[in-house]
Formats: C-alpha cells, sequence, structure tokens
C-alpha cells in the first residue's frame, strides 16, 4: 500500500471536484430561482394594477 | 403538382431542424429538467459511489501495477468525459452555427467550464498515476500532450465566450473553435496506436474483447456511467440556471415589455 497517497489524492480531487461543481449549480439554481419569482411575482403585480386601472 | 409535391416534402437538414426548434424551447426545457433532475443527480450519486466502492475495496490489485491500479477508476471516466464533454461542445456548435439554436448557446457555455475541469482531474489523476507507475509526473507523451491540447481549447472557448461585448459575436467565435479543435479528438484516441508512447494502449475498445480481467471491467464501467449521469446532471443544472438568467436579463432589460405580457424567453 504504498501508493495509497497517490490513490487518495485522486479519489480526493474527483470529489472535491464534483462537489465544488454541484453545490455550485445548486446555489446558482435556488438563486437564480428566488429572482425570477420574484420578478414575475413583480410583473404580476404591475400587470393587475395595469388592468385595474384600465377598468376604473 | 410535382413541383408542389417536391417543395412540400421536407429535407433531412429542415426535418432535423424542426426536431431541434421543437426541443430549442427553453420553458419547455426548464420544465423537462425539472422532471429529470432529482433522476440524474440521485442515479449519478448512487452508481458512481457503487462503482468507486467496488473499484477501491473489492476489485483486485494489479499483478504488475499493485494498488495503484485503483486510480483507473477515477482517471478513465474522466478521460472519457473530457472527450465526450468536448464532443458535446462541437455538436452545440453545429446546432448553434447551422440552426441558431437558441439552447445551444446556452449550452455550450455551461459545458465549458465543466469540461475543462474534467479534463484538469484527468490530467491530474494521470500524473498521480504516473508518478508510482513511471517515475515521474508528466513526459510530453502524445497521448499526454494531446489532452493537455484539449483542456487548453476549453479554456479557449471560455474565454472567447466572455471575449466580446456582443454575446453573439461571442457564441459564434467559440462555436468556430469548438468545431476547428474536434479535430484534437480523433487525435487523442488514436495517439497511442500512431505514435510509440509511453501511455497505455486503450484496454476496451469497441471491436475485439476487452484485454482486462471482468473483475476490473465492471467496476470500471458502473464508475463510467455514475461519472456520465453526472456530469450530465451538472450541466443540466447549469443549463436550467443559464436559462434563468437569460430570463431574468430580459426581465430587467425591458420591464415595459415584460409587463405587457410580450417577453417570451
Amino acid at each position: 500500500m504504498t501508493h495509497l497517497p497517490y490513490i487518495l489524492a485522486s479519489y480526493g480531487l474527483a470529489g472535491s471536484l464534483a462537489v465544488i461543481l454541484s453545490v455550485g449549480a445548486a446555489l446558482r439554481l435556488k438563486r437564480d430561482r428566488l429572482k425570477l419569482a420574484s420578478l414575475e411575482a413583480a410583473r404580476g403585480r404591475a400587470q393587475s394594477g395595469t388592468q385595474g386601472g384600465q377598468r376604473a | 403538382m410535382n413541383g408542389r409535391t417536391l417543395s412540400a416534402t421536407p429535407t433531412l437538414t429542415e426535418r432535423a431542424g424542426a426536431l431541434f426548434h421543437r426541443y430549442a424551447n427553453p420553458g419547455r426545457f426548464l420544465r423537462l429538467g425539472d422532471r429529470i433532475q432529482p433522476w440524474l443527480t440521485w442515479s449519478a450519486v448512487i452508481i458512481t459511489l457503487i462503482g468507486l466502492g467496488w473499484g477501491l475495496f473489492f476489485s483486485p490489485a494489479d499483478w504488475q501495477q499493485g494498488d495503484s491500479v485503483r486510480i483507473m477508476y477515477v482517471h478513465v471516466p474522466c478521460a472519457w468525459l473530457s472527450s465526450s464533454g468536448y464532443f458535446a461542445l462541437a455538436v452545440c456548435s453545429v446546432l448553434s452555427l447551422v440552426w441558431k439554436h437558441p439552447l445551444a448557446d446556452l449550452a455550450a457555455v455551461e459545458i465549458g467550464p465543466v469540461g475543462a475541469c474534467v479534463t484538469a482531474t484527468c490530467l491530474a489523476t494521470g500524473s498521480l498515476w504516473g508518478k508510482p507507475m513511471w517515475g515521474t509526473w508528466w513526459v510530453w507523451d502524445a497521448r499526454l500532450t494531446s489532452v493537455l491540447v484539449l483542456f487548453f481549447l476549453y479554456l479557449g472557448h471560455i474565454a472567447l465566450i466572455h471575449a466580446f461585448d456582443d454575446q453573439q459575436r461571442g457564441y459564434r467565435a467559440a462555436a468556430i473553435l469548438a468545431l476547428a479543435g474536434a479535430v484534437d479528438l480523433p487525435i487523442i484516441k488514436f495517439s497511442v496506436q500512431w505514435w510509440n508512447t509511453l501511455h497505455q494502449p486503450a484496454s476496451i475498445t469497441l471491436t475485439g474483447a476487452p484485454t482486462m480481467s471482468q473483475t476490473m471491467l465492471w467496476p470500471l464501467l458502473i464508475s463510467t456511467l455514475g461519472f456520465t449521469l453526472g456530469f450530465t446532471a451538472i450541466v443540466v443544472a447549469r443549463l436550467r440556471a443559464g436559462v434563468m438568467e437569460s430570463r431574468i436579463r430580459s426581465l430587467l432589460s425591458s420591464p415595459r415589455r415584460a409587463v405587457s405580457g410580450e417577453a417570451s424567453a
């Protein structure tokens, strides 16, 4: 098992890369979903306000 | 009559274009991505853990290389993904240049960094395998050098996309680079046959029986499948985020158009 450090380094490197990429993608998705939802909610409010104004 | 029949029959290119445009709709992609993301992610996690666990703890050591052969279960999937990721990038480039597929440009933007990271891991794990086996971290061998060129092609693609103020020009330039760089893929594949290299030849080919024991082949195939699913899951997640960001940009840049319900991104 003299090669153990090389094996551990390889698996550690691949595991770290997988964690970094997937956590990064998950956080980016979460942030974008929240931002899009808030923008679409604001757009919905603006639309209903415009329709209300037109009816009045 | 005859002329009308001929003009009504779509050509293969038109049919392919219609098919790609059908799935080019970002809204449709977001709905599809929402459904497949958990399946992709969890199957990738489970299959990769099975493959790597099998390779690390249950597969036998090699008679010549000893335990360092276990690096293969990480290195080979990364090598496979670095080439197939670039192939996907080249396909996206064709879709972008020929059919102006909007999702293809976003996919190319998201595949590039993931492919570059996987290629860097392939080179690093190759070095970690080479040191105990060859006695050196690096040699200017044809296989290693062509994979290093692939890594630089990925970096060039990422840099080129962001090098222009006009995003469309960046996409176009990067697509041309990706297509030109695809010539490196057969060089990587056949480098061990064309030149006398220190790197070992392929153990798994489409035409012949594998030259490795079944007890090593199965964990290798399983970890390769797991890595491929993981790569796909990460790219799909990033692409979904990319589509949402493009929708956010369109909402922010044209609030009046968005309010009137015309924004269609």
